[in-house]
């Protein structure tokens, strides 16, 4: 069965439509991504994956439950199976980077102060970060944002990793450097792996599938390779960043 | 999140044009089914969309008053951070509340002496200033104080996490905000203004004595004596009642107007604006209607 299963999900804003009948089906240990161009609805789609936004028509199905059905204190359950990285890395900048990454397991209380301080620590360590515990988030660049931002996600071991966009805003170095942590957590902790993204160098780095939103529709879905070597015009022309309706830029001669 | 977009986030908004959810669905549907056949009967009588959008207001409120209730029921509130909102409400706004509450005594004993003085009934300034002052002046301006002081950092608080996606990332966290943000804050602030309250009608009182008696040459003696002869157990009462109601009020209103702040900066700044309006207003008005119910009809005083 696959964990996550999209039926025919339509959400319109203020009668503009978003999405408009996608469907798609993930399985367990995936790393999918998600291309399209901006404002065409991928942050909609992944957020209607962790229920942050519920769908005008059709299902989203996590590991078999319809998350439609269920009410916001039932889905906080579905929810512990999820780690999200947001675009602008949404730490709560009351709180510093130990109490950031620690904050599931600090109010679950399931583990001691010992044992919290371990995990976080192990956290950082994983997204290259090891000893900036007592940092506040304000303290950080945009690149060391995103990795606590991800440390977050991934402290509490969730089955399945969300990334919204987690190059943009980033220089090239910064986010080849996140992407190499993405690549690395979903080889090692085997988790299933969806992001969205427009940047096709990060998108070719962090994924093994590639679907194409467009229109509000999936327009392809295949083998990350596939996809960068389709033929369809459209994928081509985003992939290679092409725009059709633009004169061809001046070659630059030194 | 798309610009304009209004979903609660204490709730999982099921919007308009879903496959039908049936009767069994969770109660925001209910909810939500209700709120359309409001919205019909509004608009079958004319009435304007001002009223309406007031209305759908008042009926979220009232769901995030639901949603904070049931919260006890699944959640224990957190100690810590109630004692650290404690003390952000309670401690941190004793200054500006002191000072209000000292200068209203001031000026309210002056008023009443040289208007008093004319019919030589000063001495009894002081039980005007001290029942006006507990019943009344005490706990308004303590909760517009409130409101002004907490209320719009709440709300700006709450707004910013909206705008910045921090609401969304405490729900990826299996957070409910309404356990997170919401009742501690809620709490916090019914327990400090009834006891800032105290304090600035003390103040106001001890501050009008000293005018009164020292600088208005008032018998100290008979204005004591009238003080506590005319200011009963019952307006102390009803000061501190109003103003747990007011306390709980001023933070419903401004965390649910932070919780549904419009994107943008200037979202955060209009929502900080409107709850400063709507808890000021709500603490006027609704202080008139508590003086009448507490007073004429259960006879407090």
């Amino acid at each position: 069965m696959a964990i996550i299963e999209v039926r025919d999900v339509w959400k319109s804003f203020r009668g503009t439509p978003v999405l408009k009948g996608v469907s798609l089906s993930i399985e367990a240990g995936e790393a999918v991504v998600i291309i399209g161009r901006s404002g065409g609805g991928k942050s909609v789609l992944l957020k209607h994956l962790v229920a942050l936004l519920q769908p005008d028509r059709g299902e989203v199905r996590i590991q078999g439950t319809d998350l439609c059905r269920l009410d916001e204190r039932a889905l906080l359950a579905v929810r512990r199976n999820f780690g999200m990285l947001f675009q602008g890395a949404a730490l709560f900048d009351s709180l510093n980077v130990f109490e950031n990454v620690g904050f599931v397991l600090l109010r679950e209380k399931r583990h001691t102060p010992g044992e919290v301080r371990r995990l976080v620590a192990e956290a950082l360590e994983r997204v290259e970060l090891p000893g900036i515990e007592d940092k506040k988030p304000s303290e950080l660049s945009g690149g060391m944002r995103k990795r606590v931002g991800l440390a977050r996600a991934i402290v509490y071991k969730p089955s399945i990793l969300l990334y919204d966009e987690p190059t943009t805003g980033l220089d090239p170095i910064a986010g080849a450097r996140i992407d190499g942590v993405i690549r690395r957590i979903w080889q090692q902790l085997g988790v299933t792996s969806v992001a969205v993204t427009h940047d096709m160098a990060s998108a070719r780095r962090i994924s093994n599938r590639m679907l194409m939103l467009h229109n509000g529709v999936i327009h392809a879905d295949g083998p990350t390779r596939d996809i960068l070597d389709s033929d369809d015009p459209l994928i081509h022309e985003f992939v290679n960043g092409i725009a059709p309706d633009l004169p061809a830029p001046p070659v630059v001669t030194p | 999140m798309e610009p304009g977009v209004k979903d609660v986030p204490w709730t999982s908004p099921a919007s308009s044009g879903s496959s039908d959810p049936g009767s069994s669905g969770p109660w925001y549907w209910q909810v939500d089914r209700t709120r359309s056949s409001v919205r019909d009967v509004v608009s079958a009588f004319g009435i304007p969309q001002r009223l309406d959008s007031a209305l759908e207001t008042l009926g979220s409120i009232a769901q995030l008053l639901g949603e904070v209730l049931r919260s006890f029921r699944y959640q224990r509130p957190s100690w810590s951070e109630f004692v650290r909102q404690l003390y952000v409400v309670g401690v941190k706004s004793q200054s500006v509340v002191i000072t209000t509450g000292a200068a209203t005594g001031m000026v309210l004993c002056a008023q009443t002496f040289f208007q008093f003085h004319k019919v030589r009934l000063d001495t009894a300034t002081g039980a005007v200033v001290s029942v006006g002052m507990a019943s009344e002046l005490g706990p308004v301006l303590a909760g517009l104080m409130l409101t002004a002081r907490v209320g719009a950092s709440m709300a700006a608080e709450l707004g910013t996490m909206r705008v910045t996606e921090q609401l969304d990332a405490l729900r990826t966290l299996a957070t409910h905000p309404v356990d997170h943000l919401v009742v501690p804050r809620l709490l916090a602030l019914t327990v400090a203004a009834p006891l800032l309250t105290g304090e600035a009608v003390l103040t106001g009182i001890i501050a009008s004595y000293l005018v009164g008696v020292k600088l208005l040459g008032i018998e100290g003696a008979y204005y004591l004596a009238y003080v506590n002869r005319y200011t009963s157990f019952g307006d102390i009462s009803i000061g501190l009642v109003k103003s747990v109601l007011f306390g709980a009020t001023i933070a419903l209103i401004c965390c649910y107007k932070g919780l549904t702040c419009p994107e943008g900066a200037e979202g955060v700044g209009r929502a900080t604006t409107e709850a400063v309006v709507a808890a000021s207003i709500t603490v006027l008005v609704s202080n008139f209607f508590l003086t009448l119910l507490l007073t004429r009809l259960l006879g407090w005083n």
